[in-house]
């Protein structure tokens, strides 16, 4: 992750804040900074989200591409995930730099969506054991500004929301041949119901407490942290623990239920926010990713 | 707790919200000035083939026959007598280098620092070995540092400022802010400790909302700004809609008080 260096005096300074409820920016520990959120900014893909997270800036795209099942689950369709850290998120990704932190990212991807209830896999079955949609999910990392997983799983279920696939069928001819039709009409397509799509709540342990969406600043001084996904419902679906520090059982407990109240809330703020950009139409006014 | 997301919004241009009449004349590298060559050359411009070409991104200032661009970002340029402020990345043989937001790291050596208790003497090995008590990576000279664009800070007499509310504050030139307690407060520090930390906190977030509306950052710009932010959370300071509140009212204020 990208690193800042802080004096002795700074740290001891945030971490007196954390345990005041006051950090540096004024917010309290389970306080998120403003988020940004749209859909639909990249024309060329099925689904694509951009977040703005403080300094962090996120941006995926979702492309529903034909292929063949896996053997192992021959009525389900699959996602395939590829975390991208640019180098003009930080200096520190130039070259290959990035490559681990992408990779740990995906991987993190590929746990929380590992479970049958996150995506209705079998919706994107098209003929069993033949074809199905293989959804290749794309992250691009445009600026890095501390909470990545926050961020990144928050655009992927905006993204996934907004995924329209194609509607298609499949003919069979007399011989037995198949035939995949797609509809003539560009609008008909299948959406994917993203309800029980999780996302990442980070909690950074800082002094005795934790606090919630920490800044580059913030994670210096954090010696562990607890990635926890959390569904809509507060079902946590998958708990990680990173850093070099070490946890007692009882503040990864107190962290947990912190992260599934949090998590509920940051769902339903999402789910407002992508409904009312649904409902202003297409006549909205788009901002994008170049400004 | 609170959690916000919104919708983005298209910021406007700065020139469309101040309702200026004349919008600034923005070049970008390569972009022709003039074909009058009766103008003086001034920085960020060179001739070529019988025009004026502007060399870097900027607007473009005029006086009288000296045209220059005024780079819109750069790194720190440093001049004689500026205050600056820096953060040490390495400890070496007889000298630190310190970052200081400008093109190459700058050098602090042995020689110059004031040694504690106010001695003069040669720096001896001793002193050498202990430099890094003096002072190690990561070190700046209890506080907050803000980063911002050094063509914000203002030119001023004295750049060490002791805000009524407070704290005090070192604006560097080089666009290194050092926000702290005033040390007659650091003495309270059982029941002051927190009105510290808030006061600091409200501090940097209208420093960063000047910031980000291009305000010059000067003594009164910050103290004006901070009263006009008391009646918001400190946290909602960093909101849009009330960060371009806040800034207008200060800018007004300032009109105000120049005219």
């Amino acid at each position: 992750m990208a690193s800042v260096t802080l004096s002795e005096a700074e740290k001891v300074y945030i971490v007196h804040g954390v345990q005041e409820d006051l950090r540096v920016d004024g917010r309290g520990r389970e306080d998120y900074r403003c988020v940004e959120v749209e859909t639909d900014v990249v024309s060329n893909t099925s689904g694509s989200a951009r977040v703005k997270l403080g300094h962090t800036d996120i941006l995926v795209g979702v492309k529903a591409e034909m292929g063949t099942p896996k053997l192992e689950k021959p009525n389900e369709g699959y996602l395939e995930f590829f975390v991208d850290c640019s180098a003009s998120a930080t200096p520190e990704f130039e070259g290959r730099g990035g490559d681990d932190l992408g990779t740990e990212i995906a991987n993190t991807l590929y746990r929380i969506f590992n479970n049958k209830s996150s995506v209705d896999l079998k919706t994107l079955c098209i003929s069993p054991r033949e074809h199905c949609w293989v959804l290749y999910v794309d992250v691009l990392l445009l600026e890095c500004g501390g909470n990545l997983f926050d961020a990144i799983s928050i655009a992927v279920k905006a993204a996934l929301f907004n995924t329209r696939i194609p509607r298609v069928r499949v003919l069979e001819d007399e011989e037995g041949s198949k035939d995949i039709e797609l509809s003539d009409d560009p609008y008909d397509c299948i959406r994917l119901s993203v309800e029980n799509v999780p996302c990442i709540v980070t909690l950074c342990k800082i002094g005795y407490r934790h606090v919630v969406d920490a800044t580059l600043q913030e994670e210096a001084c954090s010696l562990a942290s607890l990635l926890v996904s959390v569904t809509s419902k507060g079902v946590v679906t998958c708990m990680r623990k990173v850093g070099k520090g070490s946890l007692d059982p009882e503040s990864i407990f107190e962290m947990m239920e912190t992260g599934k109240r949090v998590g509920k809330v940051l769902h339903a703020s999402l789910q407002s926010v992508v409904h009312k950009e649904e409902s202003l139409g297409p006549k909205r006014q788009k901002v994008g990713f170049l400004g | 707790m609170a959690m916000e997301m919104r919708l983005p919004v298209a910021r406007k241009p700065l020139s469309e919200r101040l309702g200026r009449d004349t919008k600034k004349h923005l070049v970008v590298p390569g972009d022709t000035i003039t074909t009058d060559t009766g103008f003086m050359r001034g920085h960020g411009t060179y001739m070529g083939e019988e025009k004026l070409i502007a060399s870097v991104a900027g607007s473009v200032e005029r006086v009288n026959k000296l045209i220059c661009v005024k780079a819109l970002k750069t790194r720190y340029i440093g001049e004689v007598g500026d205050i600056v402020v820096g953060r040490i990345t390495e400890v070496q043989q007889k000298r630190w280098k310190v970052e200081t937001n400008s093109r190459l790291d700058s050098v602090l050596l042995l020689s110059s620092m004031n040694l504690p208790g106010g001695e003069l003497r040669r720096r001896s090995a001793e002193d050498e070995l202990a430099m890094r008590g003096f002072l190690q990576e990561g070190d700046l000279i209890s506080g907050v540092l803000v980063q911002v664009s050094p063509s914000l800070v203002k030119r001023q007499k004295t750049h060490f400022h002791d805000l009524p509310c407070g704290a005090s504050v070192i604006l560097g030139n080089n666009g290194f802010i050092w926000i702290y307690p005033t040390p007659e407060h650091k003495e309270e520090e059982a029941g002051g400790f927190i009105a510290n930390l808030e006061v600091i906190s409200r501090l940097r977030n209208c420093i960063i909302s000047l910031v980000t509306q291009r305000m010059m950052l000067y003594d009164t710009s910050i103290l004006y700004c901070y009263e006009a932010s008391l009646p918001h959370q400190i946290k909602d300071i960093l909101k849009p809609e009330i960060m371009e509140e806040i800034v207008m009212e200060t800018r007004q204020r300032l009109l105000e008080q120049e005219g």
